[in-house]
């Protein structure tokens, strides 16, 4: 049974040292990938997945990636919400791996919400 | 849901939503007895006797945002189609503990899934909970436990993408290796 390395561990823990935004919490941006019943029967892992391989790609560390139930839409699942600092959060629906993409360029790195793919900007309802 | 591991993210999900700082994740592949079994424990608030009572019913559930609730009725399903049962016992305050066994060879038996795939997504999706995961493949076994990790990495989070990355390794290998006959 292989086990986590405790020196990887260490050394990751080093290099995080001087970055005060992880440590502290800190991040410019949000995703959160909506997880109830609908939300993975609909495709959430891999498109949590998906933005989980851009993340390691790019080599970005002030993006957190997060889930949540479901936000009561269930028909238009996959669904994510998008919150950048100082930005109301904006929700998207019916996602695919090629509308991810899209959202994680234009919205997430760009700043530029992605109109045509967008259901709604503000608060939202969440599962309890 | 197409395979058990979806189950299994889906019904972790539940637990979480309900305050769980905990879950432990069990799968088992028994060979010789022709049996898969899976396990999932939190220690969220728990359901009282009532709610425990109807609780598989598609059109129970706590949420606010919608009328149905169909992770467990759903699991039941993908249960008794491979010619096995589910039971599920809650306390309030303790939490919910849920065990399901289906026959391995059954041809109606869903697939196990990404495994790794679903407790990565756990993990890093909900960074304040600890997941205990134990995968046994007939005679061998693998296991994780994050709050082992966390005394190490103290305050850098779970689902740091350097931490996740190195995690997602292990899960893959290790379940990888249990399952080789």
């Amino acid at each position: 049974m292989p086990k986590i390395s405790v020196d990887d561990l260490k050394k990751i823990k080093e290099q995080q040292l001087n970055k005060m935004s992880v440590r502290a919490g800190h991040h410019r941006a949000k995703i959160t990938v909506h997880m109830g019943t609908c939300g993975i029967a609909a495709g959430a892992r891999d498109i949590m997945a998906l933005f989980r391989d851009i993340i390691a790609e790019k080599d970005i560390t002030d993006i957190i990636l997060t889930n949540s139930g479901c936000a009561g839409l269930c028909a238009k699942e996959p669904m994510i919400t998008v919150e950048l600092e100082d930005s109301a959060p904006v929700k998207y629906v019916t996602l695919d791996a090629a509308k991810a993409k899209r959202i994680f360029e234009e919205h997430v790195m760009g700043g530029k919400v992605v109109e045509d793919l967008a259901l709604a900007i503000g608060s939202e309802t969440m599962a309890t | 849901m197409e395979d058990i591991s979806l189950h299994i993210l889906d019904l972790a999900e539940n637990g979480i939503r309900a305050g769980a700082t905990l879950i432990r994740i069990s799968v088992e592949e028994d060979s010789a007895n022709d049996r898969v079994t899976i396990g999932i424990e939190d220690n969220g608030r728990g359901m009282t006797p009532e709610f425990l009572n109807k609780v598989m019913d598609p059109f129970v559930t706590t949420r606010t945002t919608r009328k149905v609730g169909l992770g467990l009725s759903l699991l039941q399903q993908s249960v008794q189609e491979a010619d096995g049962e589910m039971s599920l016992t809650s306390e309030p305050g303790h939490g919910t503990s849920l065990v399901a066994f289906m026959k391995k060879s059954h041809i109606d038996r869903k697939p196990m899934g990404d495994l790794a795939g679903s407790v990565l997504c756990l993990i890093e999706g909900n960074a304040d909970v600890d997941f205990v995961f134990d995968y046994r493949c007939d005679d061998r076994s693998y296991s994780l436990d994050t709050r082992e990790l966390r005394e190490i990495i103290e305050d850098i989070p779970l689902n740091h993408p350097s931490v996740i990355r190195l995690i997602e390794d292990n899960l893959r290998t290790g379940i990888k290796e249990t399952n080789q006959a």
